[in-house]
């Protein structure tokens, strides 16, 4: 008899997805999916989405999600997490969506200690629209709103996980990587420990992972995954900023 | 032994799962799939250790593997 092996997690739905080739997004979901099906929390995830690359995050998961507006998620997940105090609450966004349009909302999640996690996918720029400059764009990247490389009067790499690891309320804080199997190891252990985090009620929890997007950067997918490796980890270091007491 | 199962129509021939197997046994085929990409696959699965690196890469969750299947 077949014994089972390495399986798509039950929680994909089976539909092939939107993402383009070597696109790092579809490890982050295979990532999130896994690591809800470990702890038998399909039935009581909400999932709120983002307007991004993310966007069709509920069409590929099996638990229910929300479409927010753009920016907008962790206010939502406060709201349906307020209400459904036992529900496991996650935003999965981008960075054009968390680090530039929803700053707002995601500072003062962190700040108010919410109970959700963030899963935010940084691949420097806005890559559903074509490219554009982020606040996460590294210094000298060209994307097609900095066609020259990003100077200085664009102004410098915005790094989410140290600013919201002085959070009082933020509990768990970690960036990882997804360029090499055991990158993504650690990421999935990363998300564990956020959702732990969460469902044991200990406050917010964020994971940030460098992500690569082959179509914008001009490169192939293995290329984006050096760049992801040589250019993009020394701006922001891997790590975890802040672990709470109590989640291994 | 291992079976190794390529969901092709998902695959989007990026060739991630290519560069990182470790015994080099998987190739991007010479047909296209219904998406019109050169979707990955094995010939020699004789080879194969099931490590998994393959399937850990994936963007798009297109490799299932099976211990002790079809030999």
């Amino acid at each position: 008899m077949a014994k089972k092996g390495y399986m798509r997690p039950p929680t994909l739905l089976q539909k092939p997805w939107h993402f383009c080739p070597g696109c790092n997004h579809g490890i982050a979901h295979r990532l999130v999916a896994e690591v809800i099906d470990e702890m038998g929390l399909q039935n009581q995830t909400v999932g709120v989405g983002s307007v991004g690359c993310g966007v069709f995050s509920y069409e590929y998961f099996n638990f229910d999600g929300i479409g927010p507006s753009h920016g907008r998620s962790p206010a939502v997940a406060t709201g349906v997490k307020r209400v459904l105090p036992d529900r496991l609450v996650f935003t999965y966004q981008g960075d054009g969506d968390l680090a530039a349009i929803g700053t707002t909302e995601m500072v003062h999640c962190a700040v108010r200690g919410e109970n959700i996690t963030i899963i935010f996918i940084n691949n420097t720029l806005y890559g559903m629209t074509g490219g554009q400059m982020a606040p996460t764009t590294l210094m000298g990247q060209v994307t097609t709103t900095s066609p020259r490389g990003r100077g200085r009067e664009q102004g410098l790499p915005f790094r989410v996980c140290e600013m919201l690891a002085t959070a009082e309320g933020a509990a768990y804080v970690a960036r990882v990587a997804l360029f090499n199997p055991a990158q993504v190891n650690r990421a999935k252990k990363a998300i564990r420990r956020a959702f732990e985090t969460q469902m044991a009620g200990l406050g917010f929890s964020m994971v940030e992972m460098l992500s690569a997007c082959p179509t914008n950067w001009g490169l192939s997918p293995l290329e984006a995954l050096k760049y992801v490796e040589e250019k993009m980890v020394p701006t922001y270091p891997l790590g975890e900023f802040k672990v709470p007491e109590g989640v291994k | 032994m291992f079976q190794v199962n390529f969901l092709e129509q998902y695959c989007k021939g990026c060739g991630l799962c290519v560069h990182f197997c470790p015994k080099n046994i998987i190739v991007l085929a010479q047909y296209t799939n219904d998406q019109g990409y050169n979707p990955a696959t094995i010939n020699d699965m004789t080879k194969c250790t099931g490590c998994a690196l393959c399937a850990r890469m994936c963007p798009h969750v297109v490799i299932e593997i099976v211990e002790g299947g079809a030999a």
